[in-house]
């Protein structure tokens, strides 16, 4: 049996509405990737979260998910009202984690990236800031000096980081994007030193 | 031998390092149960009696503040604490320490979802900055004018326009006639006005200028008027069959800059 045609044309302004997401959430159109709800609002009508929803469901099958930041990063709301959802800022993100080969394809040297997870994990783990001091003291104990600059530029450059006019390190907008902090700190306390904890059979060594 | 202080110096001097400790706690996110809060308090509470410049009150007043903030940093850190989030963090960073970077680098990856962002040019972006640059006057070009701009501005007067060869002497009146005629047949909106800019502008700079300089005159003349909505940062031109005239109405002056940005703007808004 056909479709009635007032379901056709709401599944054709959907479809419409996915796409002008599509563009929005994954070119960059400022400074920082990503794009707050009441733009979303603005560009795709009042029922943007059904339509991210719908997109949702399509990038799961692509391994790519709709990732939401709330303002209220400390406890983000189970059932966020409008209002939340307008001020929450929106992503694309890998919805699966990477294997220890595949951070190349995102250009990331192994002890690159190490030094960014002890840089997070150190300030995770000193309540969400520390002096800038302490961070490169504990990276210098297994990267050269001038190799921590460099990277704590590039974490800082990139929004992993942000520090303040006293050299405090704080974790960064892309950090809350990017990073399940929980699960980082609970992988970390369970790791053994003498086992290596990342998945069975990968490969890693630095480029 | 050395005289001891008095009360009033040794209390200022307590004074300040007990600021200057509450300060250090929050500049360099030290643990705040590090400060012995009740020990600090007692002090403040010992020299109070000895305060009676209003100097001295305020150093008093300065260092509760500062206690007061140390409070807050416990009761933050005993919030954190609490959060599911918290994990000791000696144990933690005493993992950074022992684990090889690769098994970091491995742990790390399994927590990480980076973002997607993509950057691209596209056909309509590539036709946009061609007409850009076509249109970008060249740098010297550019320089020039701004030193044009810091010129002082002064009214410009008819005699000087017909110099330049915008006017003609003798034209002007039949080209403000045309311009009427012109402005009385142009598309009004509901409220029978037209957008300024709308009829001003024209195809070069040259010639908006020449016909924001006549409008002006039409407006002056009675010819039409000028409505300004200063909110919405409007400007109508509405014109009349008629001339009306002014009589005992108050008149004022209205300048509208009419620069070469501007016009850019409008002529772009256009052809979008």
């Amino acid at each position: 049996m056909a479709a009635k045609p007032g379901i056709l044309r709401r599944k054709a302004a959907h479809s419409l509405k996915m796409k002008r997401a599509v563009q929005l959430l994954f070119y960059k159109r400022h400074w920082e990737p990503g794009v707050k709800g009441w733009e979303l609002r603005r560009r795709i009508g009042s029922d943007y979260p059904r339509v991210l929803d719908l997109l949702n469901d399509y990038l799961d099958r692509l391994g790519l998910a709709v990732k939401t930041v709330y303002e209220e990063e400390a406890s983000p709301p189970q059932n966020p009202t409008l209002e939340q959802l307008d001020k929450a800022k929106f992503y694309v993100a890998l919805k699966e984690t990477q294997t220890a080969g595949e951070q190349k394809l995102v250009g990331w040297r192994i002890d690159d990236l190490a030094g960014l997870a002890v840089s997070l994990g150190y300030i995770i783990s000193q309540g969400g800031k520390t002096p800038r001091k302490d961070v490169e003291d504990l990276l210098k104990e297994k990267l050269p000096g001038w190799r921590v600059d460099i990277n704590l530029n590039r974490y800082l450059r990139t929004g992993y980081i942000t520090e303040d006019e006293n050299g405090l390190f704080y974790l960064g907008w892309r950090t809350r994007a990017e990073v399940d902090q929980r699960k980082f700190v609970d992988l970390l306390l369970e790791a053994s030193e003498t086992k290596k904890p990342v998945n069975a059979g990968d490969t890693v060594s630095p480029s | 031998m050395a005289t001891a202080k008095r009360p009033e110096t040794l209390g200022r001097e307590e004074l300040r390092r007990i600021i200057e400790t509450c300060l250090s706690v929050e500049a360099k996110g030290l643990n705040p149960f590090l400060v012995n809060v009740e020990g600090l308090v007692s002090v403040i509470k010992q020299f109070f009696p000895n305060w009676s410049d209003p100097d001295e009150l305020c150093l008093d007043a300065e260092a509760l503040n500062q206690i007061a903030s140390v409070i807050k940093m416990q009761s933050e850190w005993i919030k954190h604490r609490a959060t599911s989030l918290y994990r000791d963090p000696f144990l933690v960073e005493e993992k950074l320490r022992s684990l090889p970077i690769e098994s970091i680098a491995g742990i790390f990856e399994n927590a990480w979802h980076p973002l997607v962002e993509l950057e691209q040019v596209t056909m309509g972006s590539l036709e946009a900055a061609l007409r850009y640059w076509t249109e970008l006057t060249p740098l010297d070009e550019r320089w020039r004018k701004e030193n044009l701009l810091l010129t002082d501005v002064s009214p410009t007067s008819r005699e000087e326009l017909i110099k330049q060869g915008v006017l003609l002497s003798e034209t002007f009146t039949t080209e403000l006639e045309k311009l009427w005629e012109e402005l009385k047949t142009f598309e009004t909106n509901k409220e029978g006005k037209i957008g300024y800019w709308d009829f001003i502008g024209a195809e070069t700079y040259d010639g908006t200028v020449k016909r924001a300089y006549l409008t002006s005159f039409l407006i002056t003349y009675g010819y039409a008027d000028l409505e300004v909505h200063p909110l919405e940062e409007e400007i109508f031109v509405r014109p009349y069959k008629e001339q009306v005239s002014k009589g005992n109405v108050a008149t004022f002056s209205f300048p509208i800059p009419i620069s070469f940005e501007e016009w850019n703007r409008w002529r772009q808004n256009r052809e979008s």
